[in-house]
């Protein structure tokens, strides 16, 4: 298991183009540090500008940016403009999404499995074209080349049991040793096979707010240990819906005749989320609700939310794939 | 954990949880390794990744009607 792998020089990503006032000071105080930064009251919660702005400054606590000090991540005025504007998103959810305590019909809802779904993987199993299906390749990689990160960092903040089992399922998605079995080298395995850059970040100027705005969920709940109930909320939501999902993509790419290296990553997910959902119900959700029964309204609000901008992902890209649009901002390269 | 004997979980609705690493042999002889920290093998029989669980044991229902199918549990 030691040793073997191909070992790339580690490269950061560089800043992105601004997309408004709010993103544009934060790239600029990114690259030449912190000047007065405007107030972000008054910005879209779900718009590119906020959502772009959030994006940048939670990156700088996974891989950063070329030509930006590694020290900028603590930098107390990009730590105060980034609490400003989660909390603007983060009052905009607590708005939108419907309280509840009942985590047990949360779930139960999760696993029925609807016959007439509408979603952009059930679009790309029936007709999508090759094209449609890069793009989604391409929104999806802001996450999955960074597969399982967001989520490690809840691990310091749970205990016993239900730390133990997330360890498992984490573990797994790192290759469970192996690190040309980790999610992540799987899912650029697929981007290659596609034809896409598998670069860290390469898709970052094409990614909508929708796109940004489910990856930058994940970020907000893993680094805030507050908001450690949603976080595990998000984690089940993902780990309850991905077999089926990945199912259809795999379906998909049997379809468009891709090759066995594009559909290993989307293959692998069926069987081993298959498992990750039995060991999130019974492993981390049910002992951690038994050891803290008061977060409970903070699961159902991680799987709701995380539902909810899933959602509005998903009609991005069927609204403009209706009407023979690119869903990114920069179309992919034939 | 070399000293503890491999505990097997049944789950009511769905597929057998078996600790891994695991070699499977199939009913026609052949092996098939898990090396999964956990394996989930199919007991409903509907799985078209045998012997894996695929997940299509769930309930499946209209989303149009799902609401009331929630609603009426």
């Amino acid at each position: 298991m030691l040793g073997g792998s191909t070992v790339r020089p580690f490269e950061a990503a560089p800043l992105p183009q601004p997309r408004g006032p709010l993103s544009a000071a934060v790239i600029s105080a990114l690259r030449r540090g912190p000047e007065v930064l405007p107030p972000v009251d008054g910005a879209d919660p779900y718009g590119d500008d906020l959502q772009l702005a959030l994006y940048c400054l939670y990156e700088m606590h996974y891989r950063g940016f070329a030509g930006v000090p590694d020290d900028r991540e603590w930098d107390p005025a990009l730590v105060t403009i980034r609490v400003a504007a989660e909390r603007l998103f983060l009052d905009a959810l607590r708005a939108e999404v419907a309280p509840s305590d009942d985590v047990d019909a949360e779930l139960e809802a999760l696993l029925v499995e609807p016959v007439d779904g509408t979603g952009p993987s059930w679009y790309l199993a029936k007709e999508g074209e090759r094209w449609q299906l890069r793009e989604y390749v391409a929104h999806r990689s802001l996450y999955h080349l960074k597969e399982a990160d967001p989520q490690a960092w809840v691990i310091a903040r749970l205990d016993g049991p239900a730390k133990a089992a997330l360890v498992t399922v984490e573990h797994d998605e790192y290759g469970a040793g192996d690190p040309d079995r980790m999610h992540a080298r799987l899912f650029a395995d697929m981007m290659r096979a596609l034809d896409l850059d598998d670069g860290y970040g390469a898709y970052l100027d094409a990614a909508p707010a929708e796109t940004l705005a489910e990856v930058n969920f994940m970020s907000l709940c893993g680094l805030r240990r507050a908001l450690r109930g949603a976080l595990v909320g998000q984690f089940a939501t993902v780990e309850l819906t991905s077999s089926p999902g990945s199912d259809r993509l795999v379906r998909a790419m049997r379809r468009l005749e891709l090759p066995d290296a594009a559909i290993a990553f989307y293959a692998e997910h069926v069987e081993a989320d298959a498992v990750h959902e039995q060991l999130v119900r019974r492993g981390v959700i049910a002992p951690l609700l038994a050891t803290e029964p008061a977060l409970a309204g903070d699961v159902v609000f991680g799987i709701r939310a995380s539902g909810l901008l899933a959602d509005r992902f998903g009609e991005r890209l069927l609204r403009c794939w209706s009407t023979d649009r690119p869903s990114l901002l920069r179309p992919v390269p034939a | 954990m070399p000293d503890r004997v491999p505990r097997v979980l049944l789950t009511d609705e769905g597929p057998m949880l078996v600790p891994g690493p695991v070699d499977i042999v199939l009913p026609d002889g052949r092996c098939v390794r898990s090396d999964r920290p956990v394996t989930a093998l199919c007991t409903c029989r509907r799985s078209r990744r045998q012997p894996f669980c695929d997940t299509s044991h769930r309930r499946k229902a209209r989303t149009g009607g799902e609401e009331t199918d929630r609603a009426r549990r």
